[in-house]
């Protein structure tokens, strides 16, 4: 009987081992269904957070890549940031504000940090990759010149304006960026349609 | 501990007054609940996937601004399907490209449904790509064609719904692009007619 316990425990064990916390998410997004079974890759991931009113909040993955790319922002923009505000950048999430609250922010405990990403303005993004307003664009530079190998997912909000998305796309094909994903839910292929046949028939062969 | 004892406690005296006859012993056994209760779990445990979002592929057109006009690729008509993206989730659509400015396209309206929207009109279309090619009027590197045009107030789920559409119906060939201030016009007169 108590070995029935041990089991159970063993197993609760492996779960909590085997499954990874969920990335803090800035916003929670909705996003839209599609019968593309593609996964997400693990790494070398360059994140765009879109929620329902557009803003916009961005995001890499690697730790040593985030040091470098807020070190690289910092030269260029003249941020003033110091070696703590650069930590905190490293070991946090999303940026969803305008450089010029970008110091403030950093300085923030992560609780002050969660709220503040409530109500914040989103990462300023305009059509050309020209523009000063832009602020994207700038992060978009500094992310792939700290890693060349990074893949642009846009995640975003099915209730999502097309106009907001449409800026996130001029800005990339600015910088002659044509290929993107876009994460979406798994659905399944509608039956009858040539998606279904396709699938069904390659389940069939084997 | 898999079974309960629920008998009475043999332990205390007899209480006054109290007289029983038979002292009933039920013990329930409860490892059926604890086979259940491991059924579940590996139930669970296999039907449930650490589940990772999915991704679309996207590509766009090259968008060069020196790019001649001569070397983009001409498309033709016959193949081409405009579908605009509209506001309510509604679909607009017409065949070809409507670059005759005398004629105005034949605007239909639709939307996302499973019976009689936007899938089975391409269905359609793709069906007669594919006679016009057995016919021999197009070769076969000709390939029926969808140009998205999304206006200002389709939603980014419209776009995902109709990229998807593309995959669904093994349409290889498609672009987004920006809609014309003339299909914009359209589509407000299509509005106006119809009382939208």
């Amino acid at each position: 009987m108590t070995a029935m316990c041990d089991v159970a425990f063993l197993l609760l064990t492996f779960f909590m081992l085997a499954t990874k916390f969920k990335p803090e998410e800035p916003v929670v997004v909705t996003t839209p269904s599609s019968i593309s079974e593609i996964p997400l890759p693990d790494n070398d991931i360059m994140l765009l957070t879109v929620d329902k009113k557009g803003r916009i909040f961005f995001s890499i993955d690697n730790k040593i890549k985030r040091k470098e790319l807020i070190e690289s922002v910092n030269d260029d923009r003249k941020l003033g940031l110091t070696q703590q505000d650069i930590n905190t950048f490293a070991i946090g999430s999303s940026i969803g504000i305008p450089f010029s609250q970008l110091k403030s922010f950093l300085s923030m405990p992560p609780d002050e940090q969660a709220e503040v990403n409530v109500t914040a303005p989103g990462v300023p993004v305009d059509t050309s990759v020209l523009s000063p307003d832009n602020e994207l664009a700038q992060w978009i530079k500094s992310a792939r010149y700290t890693n060349p190998k990074l893949r642009i997912c846009i995640k975003a909000d099915g209730d999502a304006a097309y106009p907001h998305v449409k800026k996130i796309i001029s800005t990339l094909e600015g910088y002659k960026i044509f290929k993107f994903n876009l994460i979406t839910n798994m659905k399944a292929a509608p039956p009858g349609t040539a998606a279904y046949e396709e699938r069904n028939r390659m389940a069939n062969a084997e | 501990m898999a079974e309960m004892d629920t008998s009475s406690s043999g332990g205390h005296k007899k209480g006054p007054g109290v007289k029983k006859g038979k002292k009933l012993s039920t013990r329930v056994d409860l490892t059926p609940m604890v086979d259940l209760g491991f059924l579940l779990i590996t139930f669970f445990m296999f039907t449930t996937t650490l589940a990772k979002p999915k991704t679309m592929e996207i590509n766009m057109p090259y968008k060069d601004k020196n790019l001649q006009e001569e070397e983009k690729n001409k498309l033709k008509a016959s193949v081409a399907m405009t579908v605009l993206l509209s506001k309510n989730h509604r679909v607009y659509y017409y065949e070809g490209l409507a670059d005759n400015p005398e004629q105005n396209p034949d605007l239909k309206v639709t939307g996302f449904k499973p019976k009689d929207g936007i899938r089975d009109a391409i269905i359609r279309k793709k069906k007669a790509v594919d006679a016009m090619k057995r016919a021999g009027t197009l070769t076969a590197k000709d390939e029926m064609t969808v140009l998205i045009k999304p206006d200002t107030t389709s939603t980014y789920s419209d776009l995902v719904n109709m990229l998807d559409e593309m995959s669904i119906n093994d349409v290889k060939v498609y672009a987004i692009i920006d809609i014309s201030d003339v299909e914009q016009g359209y589509i407000k007169e299509t509005e106006a007619a119809s009382g939208l």
